[in-house]
């Protein structure tokens, strides 16, 4: 059963379309990652799944129900908020109860949920507090305190950890993840930092300009990209997109940039089509390192090194493109000289320069 | 987020549009009847709608109206109101930006303590001071003069403006003072080049809530001067007060509160996106 | 971080209106209550008759009509003009059209003196000619308005007159105070299932109670002090009805020419201001301290 079905959703404000077409189906239990740039539509999107705003056109169902009509109380969902939106002059036992409170459910049955829930995310001793005797940490658990206390259907996450810092960002990234094991709820999972999409999503829909880019699991997204756009959004440094043109070498092909000839594995039918024509080879940094094993190699001038410590990052030139290499700490580069590169080529892609999208 | 419930709404705004008649009443009423002549008013009541346009209300009121024995109508109270509230306004502002900024920006023994009872002067009941003022100004041989008024008033506003200035200047980044005086900027010239450029925000303001404060001011007006020094809310005052003779000329009188609302109401009118940030400002201590 | 100064003309510069400042601001108060101190009339004395003008005062029947009438009349106009504002403001807060129209309506008032106020509002409430006359011509000839010249009901004149005066500015303060909840908040009570009454009354009042306190202490020391509008709208009167501590003073030191009663008087008004203030200055640095330790 879908837990989340949405279908050629539009939402505009004012002048600007800020949704151009949502369809979106999420499986029951899934952990799905909305991510992109901001400005993409992630948030509004959630917005428009908890019944926050109205379409402009297409519907939204829930557990197989149809909810454009319903209200946000009546969804069966709970959201989780960036700014943690705990009701300040309410102690943290009323803030959980709150809801329970306008829907009338009995008392005897609040204490209960608040006493389960509470066992659950270890918050008993902070209870009787006021949100602004607690930490960011303790804020955030609070906050998904009361969304568990309602027992939905879906869970919405809209960037919960970006006002935590670092070292904070990565205990919750954990213990969301931990929650969701142990509960199996579907969650719907809004953030702009791929680091918390990639560790946590089953699925992640990855978001542009209003448009769903890609919608897969983690590696699918990492490895094989639907188009230009997710290649170089995910990844630290990201996918070095560099101009080539596809050429015959032998029985195979090979990408040609500058002097250098780059084969390729084996290709599929659609790929062939572009011989001679021009395309964009995908080859993510960690693939490119320095030569000492056999494999493919090809020369390159080094413009900047950054050594991080645990490797260094080159920015080299070739054919009048500049690509990113990940090289063992220990290899001594020197700028302005032409070194020797290895390339795996193995998880490389091809983009249509066209449509952006992927060929192979 | 929709709240649209449509009756709900309906009642909504006949309750806000109810509140802002009651609250443009009195106005309406003054201007209707400043149009008016005293036989029609005294014919019907002081609300209603003026049979013709008595422009004689108005030159009356402005220039033979008799109050408290001068027949010269509101101008020489306007005159004098304007010769106190304009430079007072200006020096106080100015001092009070410059002891904002002072405040604010550098330190100096002493600075928190004087500050503090600086903006005390804001909270002091005016009663405490007329006695203390009568004699002083006895003895600089200011008595009922508008010179007095616009020393009392200056002193006074120094209190609010600086109060106001420093509240302001306190936001101004520390980089940009940093950046000045690594370029060997020192207090004047802090002041000038770099401080004063950021203030036009906060003088507005200032100016507004002083003019309109000064201008509206009564107790200190109608202690210190008598006859023809005084500004004009005392003039409104002997107005309402004198004993009329046998027919009580409201349509001029309404005239008279009018010239004599009419300023504040324009600065008002003109300044009030900065009126509603000083009122928000003063209220965020 | 800020700097020392350096050199000898800046000095002078803050430093004279400063002292100039805090003279007038202490010496006055001083000056004042030492006069309260002393058996002066008409011209200042400086002996010292310990607190003879204090009890004549307090036995004056003026006084006692003073204090009392600034109860009634504090807690009138304060409450009206709180509960007035508020509901304003959260009316205002639905997303309503006229917004700005609005609000430059209701804040003229503050612009007008008192002195106006009091004048205008004094004919209006005149039973011969104004909103009794005016209903009675209409046709309703047993409708009576007179509040102003009966000596029980003339201080609700003047709350009424204060009211319209003031309504505007609790209302902008209320309403910065409610626009300045986190609309996170807003969705999660939507989510929650708040109604708008529920969500006013539990999450956006208490999200308030700071400005509204704001306002309280506003309202109250504008209520202590009010001379210009009673002078205006009533004159005091009928009689000394609608006399408030204020006037007191005016009348002692000007009107009867004793000055050490005066004084006494005016050092009676401070301290009931301060009994208003202190309290607050103390709140303010109760919540600073308690916000510091918590953050």
């Amino acid at each position: 059963m879908a837990a989340l079905r949405v279908k050629g959703l539009h939402k505009q404000f004012g002048n600007t379309e800020v949704l151009k077409g949502i369809d979106l189906t999420v499986r029951n239990g899934e952990f799905a990652v909305l991510l992109g740039p901001s400005g993409c539509g992630k948030s509004t999107l959630l917005n428009l799944i908890a019944g926050l705003e109205t379409p402009n056109a297409g519907t939204i169902e829930i557990a197989e129900r149809v909810v454009n009509a319903v209200p946000a109380k009546d969804r069966d969902i709970a959201m989780v908020f960036q700014s943690y939106a705990l009701y300040p002059s309410m102690t943290v036992r009323r803030n959980i109860t709150f809801g329970m409170e306008c829907r009338g459910v009995p008392k005897p049955k609040q204490q209960e949920a608040v006493a389960r829930v509470a066992s659950l995310l270890q918050i008993d001793q902070l209870l009787e507090r006021k949100p602004s005797q607690l930490s960011g940490g303790q804020r955030q658990r609070v906050a998904m305190g009361r969304a568990l206390v309602r027992d939905p259907k879906l869970f919405l996450f809209d960037e919960p950890l970006s006002n935590l810092d670092a070292q904070l960002r990565v205990d919750m990234r954990t213990e969301i993840k931990q929650l969701h094991g142990r509960i199996r709820s579907t969650i719907i999972y809004v953030t702009h930092d791929q680091i918390e999409a990639m560790t946590m999503a089953s699925r992640i829909a990855v978001m542009n300009k209003g448009e769903i880019q890609q919608f897969a699991e983690p590696d699918e997204v990492y490895n094989r990209p639907a188009n230009l756009f997710v290649a170089r959004f995910l990844g630290t440094p990201p996918m070095n997109t560099l101009k080539a043109r596809l050429v015959r070498d032998g029985d195979g092909l090979a990408a040609a940039i500058g002097l250098a000839k780059l084969p390729l594995p084996a290709q599929s039918e659609t790929a062939r089509a572009f011989i001679d024509r021009d395309v964009f080879l995908g080859l993510r940094p960690e693939c490119i390192t320095d030569s000492g094993r056999p494999g493919t190699t090809f020369e390159a001038e080094v413009l900047t090194t950054e050594p991080t410590g645990a490797e260094t990052i080159v920015l080299a030139a070739i054919g009048g493109e500049r690509l990113r290499a990940r090289v063992s700490p220990d290899v001594r580069l020197v700028t302005g000289q032409r070194t020797t590169f290895l390339a795996d080529m193995r998880s490389a892609c091809l983009f249509d320069p066209a449509t952006e999208k992927r060929i192979a | 987020m929709d709240k649209a419930l449509r009756p709900g709404r309906w009642l909504i705004y006949a309750i806000l549009f109810g509140f802002a008649l009651f609250t443009l009443l009195p106005l309406i009423v003054i201007v209707l009847n400043s149009f008016r002549t005293a036989v029609e008013i005294g014919r019907s009541s002081l609300i209603g709608w003026p049979a013709g346009l008595a422009w004689r209300n108005w030159t009356e009121a402005w220039g033979h109206f008799c109050i408290a024995q001068r027949c010269e109508g509101i101008r020489p109270y306007m005159e004098n109101s304007f010769m106190m509230v304009v430079p007072a306004t200006i020096l106080s502002t100015a001092l009070g930006a410059i002891a904002g900024y002072s405040i604010s920006l550098w330190r100096f023994r002493g600075d928190t303590i004087v500050f503090a009872i600086v903006v005390m002067g804001v909270f002091l009941p005016e009663q405490m001071k007329l006695i203390p003022w009568a004699l002083v100004l006895r003895e600089l041989d200011l008595t009922n003069t508008i010179g007095a008024l616009v020393l009392i008033h200056t002193v006074q506003g120094f209190s609010f403006t600086t109060l106001f200035c420093r509240n302001y200047y306190i936001g101004i980044p520390q980089d940009l003072v940093k950046a000045a005086r690594v370029d060997g900027a020192g207090y004047f010239r802090t002041f000038w080049r770099i401080v004063l450029p950021l203030s036009p925000p906060i003088i507005i303001v200032t100016v507004i809530w002083q003019f309109t404060g000064i201008w509206n001011e009564f107790l200190f007006g109608v202690t210190f001067t008598t006859g023809e020094q005084q500004p004009v809310t005392a003039a409104l005052i002997a107005i309402a007060t004198t004993p009329q003779t046998d027919v009580v000329e409201y349509g001029i009188e309404s005239a008279a509160v009018l010239l004599a609302a009419i300023p504040t109401l324009l600065v008002y009118f003109f300044g009030g996106r900065y009126f509603l940030r000083g009122l928000t400002a003063g209220a965020v201590k | 971080m800020r700097r020392r100064l350096a050199g000898f003309l800046p000095l002078l510069v803050i430093w004279i209106p400063l002292l100039i400042s805090v003279a007038h601001v202490v010496g006055f108060t001083a000056w004042t209550t030492w006069l309260s101190f002393t058996p002066s009339d008409l011209l200042p004395e400086y002996d010292w008759a310990g607190l003879r003008s204090y009890r004549a005062v307090l036995r004056t029947e003026n006084t006692a009509i003073a204090y009392a009438n600034l109860l009634v009349y504090g807690v009138g106009y304060v409450g009206l003009t709180m509960i007035v504002g508020f509901v304003l403001a959260v009316l205002i807060d639905q997303r309503i059209r006229a917004e700005n129209l609005l609000r430059t309506i209701y804040l003229y008032p503050l612009a007008v003196s008192f002195v106006v106020t009091g004048t205008v509002w004094s004919w209006l409430f005149n039973p011969g000619q104004g909103i009794q006359k005016f209903v009675n011509n209409l046709g309703w000839t047993g409708f009576r308005f007179d509040w102003i010249i009966d000596r029980d009901f003339a201080l609700y004149t003047i709350i009424i007159a204060a009211v319209w005066h003031g309504v505007g500015f609790a209302m902008a303060l209320f309403l910065a105070g409610l626009r300045s909840i986190d609309s996170d908040l807003h969705k999660a009570a939507q989510i929650d299932g708040a109604g708008p009454l529920r969500f006013y009354l539990r999450i956006a009042a208490p999200g308030v109670a700071p400005i509204a306190i704001s306002v309280l202490v506003i309202l109250l020391q504008y209520a202590i002090k009010t001379f210009d509008l009673v002078r205006a709208l009533t004159g005091g009167g009928p009689g000394i009805s609608t006399t408030l501590p204020a006037l007191v003073v005016y009348d002692f030191m000007f009107q009867r020419g004793q000055l050490g009663r005066g004084s006494a008087a005016a050092v009676l008004l401070l301290l009931s201001l301060l009994v208003v203030l202190l309290p607050y200055y103390l709140y303010v640095h109760w919540r600073a301290r308690r916000e510091r330790t918590n953050g």
